[in-house]
């Protein structure tokens, strides 16, 4: 499955290019069209201001008849969202969910508020919010999820329903495994390498991040400097003759190219929200990874568990003991076992060695199902990664051609103004 | 205070310059008083007849240089800045470092090219160092009191981080000293002072140097503008004028030169920064396989922005920041002149008075008019002539200057951002043909 994303000014849209697999994209538009601010009485009985964003949805047939109904809505805040995005996490454990955007704001330069209530980083989380909903309604095993219907076409009640489905607990135990330590033997390759590749690229973005961040502020810096020029321009010609009215002017073009920056800088948080966005999607890689090293562990745990029962019974059969046991010392100074005894302990390890080989080919077949579904989405997930980021570095570019552009025409305005001194 | 006959003195308060009038001139009200040397006094006279012993220019050996290059002045019919008439060509270039035992120092070729009688040669060619155009320097505004005198850049080095010997150091200063002398020469009355032509022609300007202390006092070149103390009563409108324009000029050249300084100072921060910027995209690149590619090429357009950066930064550094210094200090060594004009009016002011004073005590008037204050008069005119020409001049000039710079630091923007621009634009097409041709897609 692989998406296409179209990167606009303040609007990404995910847009189905495939035709195979059905997804609820193919049938319903989905917006996040607004933010609003509420208050009201949380948990522990406290007031509070929190921030709500409506979602809309259309059926897409109307919409390509030209008929515009008035879409449904309903709002949502970003507590619901992450519980959306846990459901899915423990429900789809082969899938490389999509992030949501950053809970608090980072990677800040200074002049950028890190305020949660600032209006530009509602904005900016309101397009992040909605991006997340087009990936997983773009998602071929995501989009038919019931849980996720709701989520987008009922208010009230929807909490109740997703917590009904029992995913808190298995959420809790998720998280346990992931943080566990444990050696495996026989992992797949592939997938160690893609959660090396996970970290790096983890690494590499937050740093890429924070170094962006103060390029952003020193930049700033210069240009703001600049608008002293049209203050020192004015005055000097007020004292000048001929010279009078190119100076006023060209102090004019110092005071545009000083504001100048705020809009650039503003543009190319917008590329920072791109690589924001592949930064988290990490997690969902790694977790993805470790998912497998899970069940190859358990796999070969039960398969372990499987042999040692198989070599009991050898041992119990030929009535060799190869290994150190407490009953191969107590048989040796207490005496063999009665024939009976025997007979009764080999029929519980034949039970058991039967649910053994069951569990293992259980296990066996988890694990296999697992690694191709998983390495399936994997791989989707990479080429929708390469386009998407080709995309930003390609916007990137247009930006700073844009700042260019817009820095010939200022100091070239200016520069006529000198012209005419 | 009556307003009334000019030959009546009252003795109380400060009157202006226009109500003392000049006990002789009764009716002629701007004669200019010929020198005591060049003829007899007569209230008009067409000044050509009397100079006829004034070659093309040559300042003539009286007792007051001041009238002999405002004379030169009336002689001149236009200036001849458009330089279509101009016959004096002077370049500086070719700096080279002498290294000897006692001191290390540099020289600059001087070059002239001319067609001027008081030349020997068309041609000439030779070496000076920093020393020699201070010293030419000081033999102007000393021979040439009356007339703005162009700065020279900065003898002293302040930061010990400077290098007096780096090319661009070299380079700001010879710029510099070749603008000087190209304002020097470009002058109708500072290009024929024999001084300059020594420092422009002669083999051994040593020796000259030694022998202006005989020359010196042959010529009474003695300072004769040192200030009295005298008391200016008022400074007539025009050159009040200048004064309150260059303090308030010098307060905003001060400021562009803090803010040229303060974006100096931001960009080069601006640049740190960049410069670990574009190697992160290097190492991501590293370990990806389609973005390798595309990632390469970003980190490559953010080096060729950065050196971008740093030869702008580099060029309002040399270009930018010494012109303006420069034109501080003109206008310091201006305002000295204004001063030095106040004193000369003052001390006139005040002769004049004493002498009006003694004259009342007298029942009678005496004939003539005292010769010193009438060379007081005469200097205090010739002053004020000198002064407003090269004044016009000079303003004249800083327009062309202040638009040559401005434009030029506009242009080094605009080439900043076009260096930039192509960098970026050439990335485009390899990124975009990519995602075209990207591998197929897989489900």
């Amino acid at each position: 499955m692989k998406v296409h994303v179209v990167v606009k000014m303040k609007r990404k849209r995910v847009k189905d290019r495939d035709v195979c697999g059905t997804t609820l994209l193919k049938t319903m538009e989905i917006n996040v069209a607004e933010a609003e601010k509420r208050t009201g009485k949380n948990a522990v009985n406290m007031l509070e201001t929190y921030t709500v964003y409506l979602i809309e949805t259309r059926p897409v047939d109307t919409v390509s008849e030209g008929i515009s109904p008035t879409p449904d809505s309903l709002w949502r805040r970003y507590s619901e969202f992450e519980i959306l995005r846990n459901y899915l996490l423990v429900t789809y454990p082969f899938v490389v969910v999509p992030p949501l955007p950053e809970k608090r704001a980072e990677f800040v330069w200074h002049k950028l508020s890190a305020d949660n209530m600032d209006p530009d980083f509602v904005e900016r989380r309101r397009v992040g919010l909605e991006n997340f909903l087009l990936r997983v309604a773009s998602h071929t095993a995501l989009s038919n999820d019931k849980i996720f219907f709701t989520f987008l076409t009922e208010e009230n009640g929807w909490k109740e329903i997703v917590f009904e489905t029992g995913f808190q607990a298995k959420a809790d135990s998720r998280l346990k495994a992931l943080n566990a330590t444990f050696r495996v033997k026989n992992p797949d390759k592939r997938f160690a390498e893609m959660k090396h590749y996970g970290d790096e690229l983890q690494s590499v973005i937050s740093q890429l991040l924070r170094v962006r961040a103060r390029v952003a502020d020193r930049l700033y810096g210069v240009y703001k400097v600049h608008g002293n020029y049209g203050r020192v321009f004015s005055e000097w010609s007020a004292i000048e003759k001929e010279m009078g009215d190119g100076l006023q002017s060209a102090g004019h073009h110092m005071d545009a190219y000083a504001a100048s920056v705020d809009d650039i800088l503003e543009e190319e948080e917008h590329y920072a929200d791109q690589l924001k966005e592949y930064l988290f999607y990490m997690d969902s890689l790694k977790a993805v990874c470790r998912k497998h090293e899970l069940t190859q562990f358990e796999l070969e745990m039960a398969a372990q568990d499987l042999s040692s029962k198989k070599q009991q019974r050898e041992e119990l059969a030929t009535g060799t003991v190869r290994t150190f046991s407490l009953k191969g010392m107590t048989s040796k100074l207490f005496g063999q076992e009665t024939p009976e005894q025997r007979e009764a302990k080999m029929k519980v390890l034949e039970e058991q060695i039967q649910e053994g080989e069951e569990e293992v080919k259980e296990k066996n077949s988890e694990c296999d199902e697992f690694v191709n579904n998983a390495w399936c989405d994997i791989e989707r997930f990479k080429d929708q990664k390469d386009h998407d980021l080709k995309e930003a570095l390609i916007s990137y570019a247009i930006m700073q051609i844009s700042m260019c552009k817009k820095g010939i025409q200022v100091w070239s305005n200016a520069k006529e103004c000198f012209n005419k001194m | 205070m009556s307003g009334g006959t000019p030959k009546t003195l009252c003795s109380s308060g400060q009157r202006s310059l226009q109500e003392i009038c000049h006990p002789l001139s009764a009716e002629d009200s701007s004669v200019l008083t010929p020198s005591p040397d060049v003829g007899t006094a007569a209230a008009t006279g067409s000044i050509g007849e009397k100079d006829l012993s004034l070659p093309n220019g040559t300042p003539v050996d009286t007792s007051s240089p001041a009238s002999s290059s405002s004379l030169l002045n009336r002689l001149q019919l236009d200036d001849d800045l458009d330089g279509e008439t101009r016959d004096l060509f002077v370049t500086v270039d070719d700096p080279r470092k002498h290294v000897s035992t006692m001191e290390t120092y540099i020289t600059y070729r001087v070059s002239t090219k001319t067609t001027r009688a008081e030349f020997d040669l068309p041609e000439y060619s030779v070496r000076r160092r920093y020393q020699d155009f201070d010293w030419l320097r000081i033999k102007l505004e000393e021979s040439q009191p009356t007339h703005l005198i162009p700065p020279l850049p900065e003898k002293f080095v302040m930061k010990g981080v400077v290098d007096r010997f780096s090319e661009e150091f070299v380079e700001t200063r010879r710029k510099a000293l070749d603008k000087f002398l190209k304002r020097v020469a470009d002058h109708p009355v500072l290009s024929f002072n024999e001084h300059f032509s020594v420092f422009l022609s002669a083999k051994d300007l040593n020796a000259y140097k030694k022998q202006g202390l005989a020359l010196l006092t042959k010529m009474g070149e003695s300072v004769k503008y040192v200030t009295g103390g005298y008391k200016l009563r008022g400074r007539p409108v025009e050159f009040a004028a200048m004064g309150e324009y260059l303090d308030v000029f010098t307060q905003k050249l001060g400021t562009i030169d803090r803010i040229a300084q303060r974006i100096i100072k931001e960009q080069s921060e601006y640049l740190v920064e960049l410069k670990e910027y574009g190697p992160v995209y290097s190492s991501w690149a590293s370990f990806e396989a389609e973005l390798q590619e595309p990632l390469e090429g970003v980190a490559g357009c953010v080096a060729n922005c950065c050196s971008a950066l740093e030869e702008l930064t580099e060029e309002m550094c040399e270009d930018f920041l010494p012109v303006l210094r420069e034109y501080v200090l003109y206008i310091e060594s201006m305002k000295n002149v204004l001063k030095k004009r106040d004193q000369v009016q003052a001390e006139y002011e005040t002769k004049l008075e004493a002498v009006a004073f003694r004259k009342e005590e007298r029942s009678g008037v005496s004939p003539q008019m005292p010769t010193d204050v009438e060379k007081c008069q005469d200097r205090m005119e010739c002053f004020n002539a000198d002064l407003k020409a090269d004044w016009d001049r000079w303003q004249n000039n800083k327009r062309q200057d202040f638009r040559q710079l401005l434009t030029g630091m506009a242009d080094k923007n605009i080439q900043y951002y076009e260096k930039c621009l192509a960098a970026w634009e050439s990335l485009i097409p390899l990124l975009q043909d990519k995602q075209e041709n990207g591998k197929p897609e897989t489900n």
